[in-house]
Order: structure tokens, then sequence, then C-alpha cells
């Protein structure tokens, strides 16, 4: 096991230092992987901050449920001890029917139309808001609110919901793509960046080859070196994020001042960083070990 | 030790380089290999160094056959010996110690118990002080002197070397030649490869001649 460790340790030394020795190309290299990766790292940024956006604009999606005219206080009760023990329910209030028409006949200057009504038309009613934003979630909520009793009719408004998902979901789905694309690319630049090094290291390859040393020996530092050129872009590609979300913050802030608003974009978070960092990482490593592989397969 | 039985070898394109060849060299025996150019000389080492593979025959390295070896399982047998190219197959871009320690970092030693083995090998063949130098500084003797120094570092039991003093004068080869007596001396079984009759009349050792592939003493 110590005899694992140090040879691991050895080949990372001198991964490091030929990375050290070759600092303008290695950084150069970086920078490549970086910008390849930042496209994207940076649409998944801006589709996070529209989604965000839209939420803050809009509250979620209101259900609205209507009981029947003939309701009692004891059927509002009940649903009322209904919704407030139902774990998909972020929020409710009730509108009675009296303060409903009371508002109505107010609001609309309806006055006179309703005074020639001799009855309330409208019924009690509950305004929901769910917990999550998601159209099926709230659908399926719908329908298990319209079995309840008493439950005259419910309506929901999730046209503008479906339209704003659809519209986000493209676009992750754009993303995926692009990061499909680019992710080949990064395999594809790492992979000629090794193959490179090893036609400068052929001979040690070749007189470390006839003096015994095994595939795995010869591979290591390569595979290091691939993974560090993943790592170094994907840190990369974090730092310009980073640097480029800072900049837009500064015009963006004056804009939302005007609208009165306190939105700012936010930097990948945690996970996305770590997703970002080792997904870069596993395709450095992948590309090189295809280099190595191939390379080691067509001298025998 | 090591025992050739009507071996051959018969390279893709038809190019026969040995046929028939059989032998035996026992363990701590000095033997030297000859032949005019284009004999089978060097395919013959690299046989016995699990560099090539018989086409035909066997080959038993302390009993191990050679051609039955897993592809796994070559590097390994490879440790086994010390070799001196021809070509010495140095690297040009690694320092003198670099160079020496390669063969010991293959075989998983590292650090100080490494550098211990460097200097014991540098200070044998007289190359003690030159750890930083750059082969490209050294002459032609020592740059031999380093080949051999690599090939011994991992204190392999069975020494091989190809022509070590074909492109030397007089002097240095013989400098070289008592090196590798010197090993002998110690026990390690010494296979060297020369077409330079002078230096095996001198030794009274071990003789495989060579003629267009076969044996011929």
């Amino acid at each position: 096991m110590k005899h694992w460790i140090s040879l691991h340790r050895e080949a990372l030394r001198l991964v490091l230092d030929r990375m050290w020795s070759t600092k303008l190309a290695t950084l150069m290299m970086l920078s490549v992987i970086g910008l390849t990766l930042s496209l994207p790292a940076g649409l998944y940024l801006v589709l996070d901050n529209a989604g965000r956006l839209a939420g803050g604009i809009e509250s979620d999606p209101q259900i609205s449920l209507f009981l029947n005219i003939d309701a009692s206080n004891e059927t509002v009760k009940a649903l009322d001890k209904q919704l407030r023990s139902h774990k998909m329910v972020k929020d409710y209030r009730f509108v009675g029917r009296d303060a409903a028409w009371a508002e109505l006949k107010q609001k609309a200057g309806l006055d006179d139309l309703a005074g020639g009504l001799e009855k309330n038309p409208l019924p009690d009613a509950f305004i929901v808001h769910a917990r999550s934003n998601e159209p099926e979630t709230i659908e399926q909520l719908r329908q298990e609110i319209a079995q309840w009793d008493g439950i005259d009719h419910v309506q929901l408004d999730t046209a503008w919901v479906k339209r704003l998902y659809s519209l986000l979901q493209v676009g992750r789905q754009a993303v995926l793509v692009l990061a499909g694309m680019l992710g080949f690319a990064l395999l594809a630049v790492v992979g000629n960046t090794i193959r490179l090094q090893i036609l400068t290291q052929r001979e040690e390859i070749e007189v470390s080859q006839l003096i015994g040393a095994t595939n795995a020996f010869i591979r290591r530092p390569f595979l290091y070196a691939g993974s560090l050129h993943g790592l170094g872009g994907g840190i990369a590609a974090w730092l310009l994020l980073a640097a480029a979300t800072t900049l837009f913050n500064f015009s963006i802030e004056d804009v939302a001042r005007l609208y009165a608003s306190d939105f700012r974009l936010t930097m990948l978070d945690g996970g996305t960083i770590l997703i970002l960092l080792g997904g870069s990482t596993l395709l450095g490593w992948l590309g090189s070990y295809l280099a190595v592989s191939r390379y080691l397969s067509s001298i025998h | 030790m090591i025992k050739f039985d009507q071996v051959g070898k018969l390279y893709p394109g038809g190019y026969e380089a040995l046929r028939n060849v059989s032998f035996e060299i026992a363990k701590g025996e000095l033997a030297f290999v000859t032949g005019h150019s284009g004999a089978g000389k060097s395919t013959l080492l690299k046989l016995i160094a699990a560099i090539e593979r018989p086409t035909a025959g066997t080959v038993l390295i302390g009993n191990q056959n050679v051609a039955k070896l897993r592809p796994a399982a070559i590097p390994h047998m490879r440790r086994k010996f010390g070799l001196v190219f021809q070509d010495h197959k140095l690297l040009y871009d690694r320092n003198v110690y670099d160079n020496v320690v390669l063969p010991l970092h293959i075989n998983g030693i590292l650090g100080n118990e490494a550098a211990k083995r460097v200097r014991a090998a540098l200070d044998k063949v007289g190359l003690l002080g030159k750890e930083k130098a750059m082969p490209i500084t050294l002459s032609g003797g020592e740059q031999q002197r380093l080949a051999i120094a690599r090939a011994v570092v991992s204190r392999p039991s069975i020494l091989i070397a190809d022509e070590p003093t074909g492109n030397l004068d007089e002097t240095y080869a013989a400098e070289i030649m008592n090196l590798f007596y010197a090993f002998h001396q110690v026990g390690v079984t010494v296979i060297i490869a020369s077409h330079d009759a002078s230096t095996i009349a001198a030794s009274g050792a071990k003789v495989l001649r060579l003629d267009h592939g076969a044996m011929t003493s």
C-alpha cells in the first residue's frame, strides 16, 4: 500500500515538474479547456438565474377551490383541516361568500346590478398555493382536491406555468446538448495534448518498456497529466464565470434599482461547481487514457 | 539458468534471423555471442531478455518458457535482466541521476533507498560526482559507463550487453570490459555480444559463435 502510494506520488511529482517547466503552454491549454467548459456552464448559469427571476416576479400558481353554494360551516371547517394537514399545500386562505359578495359589489361598481339579485350567488372559496411549481404536481393536487366533500369546482391557471416550464425545459436540454458536444471537444483537446506529450517522450516510454515497465507504470503520469489538465480547465471555467458574473452584476444592479428590485446574478452553487470540476477531471482522465491506450496498442 | 532448445526467429516479411539454435548458459557464467554483423547476435540477446519471442523452439529463463508468458508477466521477466543496449538508449532530456534511477522507479524503489543505490552504481562505473550532468556532455566512454550503471542499479542477476565496446577506442574498451569482468567476479551472469575477436580471445569464457543465424560452435 505504502509502495503503491509512493509510486503515485512520484508520478504526480513528475507531471507537476513537467507542467511547471512548460508553464506558458500549460496555461494556454488550461485557458482553452476553461473557455470550452465555460460555455455550457455559463448557459446553465443564465437559465438558473432566469428561472429565479421568473419565480420572483410571479408568485406560485394558484388553485381556487369553490365550495358548493349550500356548504355548511362544518364542511368549511373540515376542508380547512384537510388543507392544513396536506403536505403539498404551502399556504391557503379562506374567502367567505359574504365577504366576496361585498367586495365584488364595491369593487366593480355593480351595486345596481347586484341589487337586482335577491341572493348572493357566490360560493365560499379557498385560495391555495402549492408547494411545488411543477405542472404535473399541481394538476395532481387539483384532481385530488376535486374529490373532496363539499367541493363544487377547482380552478387552476397553469397555462403560464406550463409555458415557462417548457421554455426552461428547452433551455436545460440545450445545456445538456451543449455540454455533451463540448465534453467531446474537451476529450479531443486533452487526448491530443497527451498524444503530443507521448510523442515527445517516446524514447522514454520505449526504454522503460525494455527494462520492464508495466503498461500501468507508463500510463500513470499521463493519466495524472490528463486529469490535472481537466481539473485546471474546470477551475479556469469557474473563474471565468465568476469574473463574468461579477462584471454583469455592476450593470444589473443599476437596472434592477430602476425596477425597485434587488435582483442579482448568483454564482454557481457548491454542488454545481463540484459537478463541473469532477466532470472536467474525469473527461481529462478519459481523454488521456484513450490516447495512451491507443499508443500502447500501436507499438505492440 | 538460460536454455535455448532449437530456437528459431522468423521476422514478419520472411527474414530468418535465427534457426535451430541450442545452448545453455549456467548461473554466474560469462558468455560471449559473436559473429559477423547481421549474424543474429542482437536477436539472440533480445530473445534472452524477453524483448522478442521465438517463432520456433523453446527459450527457458530460470525454468520459465518465454514464449508462453502472459503479456502482463513479460515486464516482470525483463526486470531480471540488466540491459546495455548497442545504441545506449540514454534519455538525453534527463540528467545522469534521473537516467540511472529509472529502473528503480519501475521496480517501485524510491526516495533515499533509490538515491543510495544510484550513488553505489555510479561509484562502480566511476561516474560519482556527475549526477547532475546531462548525458550529452559526457564522452562516449562515459555514456557507455552511464548505460552500464543504469543496467546494474537494480542488481539484476543477469547482465546483457550488445556491442558495449563497439564505438570506443582501445583504452576505453578495455576499461569497459574490465567492468563486466568485475560483475562476473561477484557472481552475476554476464552475456556480451561482440564482433571484436581480441576481447574474446583474452577471456577464455564460453563463446557462442553465430553465422547467418545458425550456431557454429
